[in-house]
């Protein structure tokens, strides 16, 4: 039965479900316990967002407190992948990946391959991204297209709770390194979820609203933005076709080429910065598959070149919104050759 | 430990076996029969065999970019890994890996490893699954004195200690970093002060001397076993290579390496223990050396006559579902 429940709550579930089904499956971070060795309350913080809260009183020893270590913990995740376990790792901020990457990049992802096939790494490692929160440079940025460049890798970000849940139970089950991104800004955003455990595959994009005229393609909290703008256009007559990437790793190649097939018309959204991103590889895809489809320029909407700053009048700039994404289509919506 | 007669012929054998394996991938090496970056572990052999004594099929090691000999000690087929050195069908890794990544999971064999430092970690895993499984399974990080400087050894230590892992770091400081002298690269006293700094019971050995490395590997592995959390050594040690094939090695002092051929053999030192002490002729020895000479000489054969990977390969075995 669905009920309605916060992204933040259907993470958790899936987390819950997945230990209780699978005692290979241990989680590990930064106080996703919160507590141990300090003399108040165990289980304080259950991870900084409560995340992960009341996992360690059902799965005790299962749910391991890691001192402020990435590259140690996250190469135990990896160790214990290797080893017959199901670990799930959470980096605090994906902004941290920089003191552990070597453990993701040239560790985890390449095991499979360079043992020629003879090895598995069913990790995942949770991991939260995005601007919005004036969490300043260090912990705002959505570098995902950073572990989407890297081969081996599966890369994931839930728009909504179902997605979420559904989401994590497969990335848990699935026998590749996947790394899960969670939008801060998206942890209280509500949806139906149902209570039972099911799986979404990987490389399944989702057309969240049909339309004939511009396709919108984006992914994490932009998709958000990405509708809200479809739904002024409607307004003014322009029907969008708003495209939820889901996984940039593996890519659902299918489902953005037909967009752009049926309208013609593109614009990426994107909360990363331009250069070498997801908007421009779903851009240079789109130039390379279905040139002839296209009546327009594929317009990209994403955040400028610079680090994400702080005070609120910059951020708000820096972060696109529902009005550019709306001023881009209109252009595009308008070329004329 | 005891040490039976047969423990001790199949230690000789091992460390023969990667002696003669090394030996032999120089030549071919040098003859220009392998192609790519080789590391030579000649010399060390006792560490990785003093240490693999200890361990079971079930216990996992991860390795270096010079992880030859602890393949070979982890008993990682031998004609399986001169194919993969000759980038064949036939290797360990199906050809994908070489040498500087052969790995063996089902012998517990996690990898040899390009990245320096890039062990410790996994191993910190290697050992929590064993405590979580609830196994008396243990994990052996290998590292050099290179890595010995790295972050991600530190981290780990530390996360041993934290965790209480059944993890033992064996650092094999056979003075270079590359080019670099340990002496000029670690800022501590030794190695083992640093270790205890990190909360667990540290060891400095002979490496050369099996026998030292295997007392201290025993007494470290066993308390990891037991519940009492990790443990380091360090065993100080020649390389008689460079640091990779081809390499000339001016940073050496004229003479370095073939002195530590002439006065630190961990073969010769070990075959005059055994045969004077331990009821071992030497012509038992002899019988070993032969059959290795032959094992490593069918090895380079058929590695030499197997075929290349298939062309198409190179896009498989990159993700298992699709």
């Amino acid at each position: 039965m669905a009920r309605t429940i916060t992204m933040l709550q259907a993470i958790n579930e899936a987390l819950d479900q997945e230990m209780a089904r699978d005692s290979s499956v241990i989680v590990m971070g930064e106080d996703v316990v919160g507590g141990s060795g300090a003399e108040g309350e165990m289980d304080a913080w259950g991870g900084p967002l409560g995340v992960t809260k009341g996992l360690y009183g059902k799965y005790g020893d299962r749910m391991l407190d890691t001192p402020i270590t990435e590259s140690a913990f996250i190469g135990a995740a990896v160790g214990a992948a290797a080893s017959g376990l199901r670990p799930v790792a959470e980096l605090m901020f994906s902004d941290f990946v920089g003191v552990c990457f070597d453990q993701i990049y040239n560790q985890a992802a390449k095991f499979r391959y360079m043992f020629g096939g003879r090895a598995e790494t069913p990790v995942v490692v949770r991991t939260m991204y995005g601007a919005g929160l004036r969490a300043a440079a260090q912990h705002s940025q959505s570098p995902y297209s950073i572990f989407t460049h890297v081969p081996g890798l599966k890369c994931v970000m839930p728009v909504t709770p179902y997605d979420a849940k559904g989401l994590l139970i497969q990335a848990i089950r699935d026998n590749d390194p996947v790394i899960f991104f969670e939008h801060k800004g998206l942890y209280e955003t509500e949806g139906e979820v149902p209570e039972q455990s099911y799986s979404i595959p990987f490389g399944e994009a989702n057309v969240v609203r049909e339309g004939d005229d511009v396709s919108i393609i984006s992914l994490g909290l932009m998709v958000h933005r990405s509708l809200a703008a479809a739904e002024t256009l409607a307004g003014e007559g322009i029907q969008c076709e708003v495209v939820d990437l889901r996984t940039t790793s593996p890519l659902d190649e299918e489902t953005v080429l037909e967009s752009a097939e049926n309208t013609g018309r593109m614009v990426v959204v994107d909360e990363a910065p331009p250069r070498c991103s997801v908007a421009t590889d779903i851009s240079a895809l789109v130039a390379q598959h279905a040139f002839d489809a296209l009546e327009a320029p594929i317009t990209l909407v994403t955040a400028p070149h610079t680090p994400v700053p702080f005070a609120g009048v910059l951020e708000d700039q820096y972060m696109p919104d529902a009005a550019r994404i709306a001023a881009a289509v209109r252009r595009v919506a308008g070329y004329a050759q | 430990m005891a040490l039976t007669k047969n423990d001790l012929l199949k230690a000789y054998r091992l460390m023969r076996t990667i002696r003669e394996f090394e030996e032999r991938v120089h030549v071919e090496f040098a003859a220009g029969e392998i192609e790519g970056f080789v590391h030579l572990y000649a010399g060390e052999e006792a560490c990785a065999v003093g240490v693999m004594l200890h361990l079971t099929k079930a216990d996992r090691i991860a390795s270096t970019h010079r992880g030859h000999g602890h393949c070979i000690a982890k008993g990682v087929d031998v004609p399986a890994m001169m194919a993969e050195i000759y980038g064949r069908a036939t290797g360990s890794c199906r050809g994908k890996g070489g040498s500087m990544h052969i790995a063996d999971l089902d012998a517990g064999m996690m990898g040899a490893n390009g990245i320096v430092g890039g062990g410790p970690p996994l191993i910190c895993g290697a050992a929590l699954a064993a405590k979580v499984q609830g196994t008396r399974d243990v994990g052996v990080a290998f590292i050099g004195d290179g890595a010995s400087n790295q972050g991600t050894t530190f981290e780990s230590m530390n996360l041993a200690t934290v965790w209480n892992l059944p993890a033992i770091f064996v650092a094999e400081n056979n003075g270079y970093a590359e080019a670099t002298a340990a002496d000029y690269a670690i800022g501590a006293g030794s190695l083992a002060d640093r270790a205890e700094g990190f909360g667990m019971p540290a060891a400095t050995v002979d490496g050369h001397d099996f026998f030292a490395v295997h007392q201290a590997a025993g007494e470290a592995i066993g308390r990891a076993r037991s519940g009492d959390g990790p443990s380091f050594i360090e065993c100080q040690v020649n390389r008689y290579y460079g640091h990779y094939e081809g390499d000339a090695q001016t940073y050496r002092p004229p003479g370095e390496a073939e002195a530590a051929r002439a006065n630190h053999d961990c073969l010769e030192k070990f075959a005059g223990r055994v045969t004077k002490s331990a009821g071992i002729e030497r012509e038992e020895l002899d019988d070993i050396d032969r059959a290795v000479a032959a094992l490593i000489d069918g090895a380079v054969s058929s590695a030499k006559a197997d075929p290349a990977p298939a062309a198409a390969e190179y896009l498989t075995d990159v993700y298992v579902d699709y």
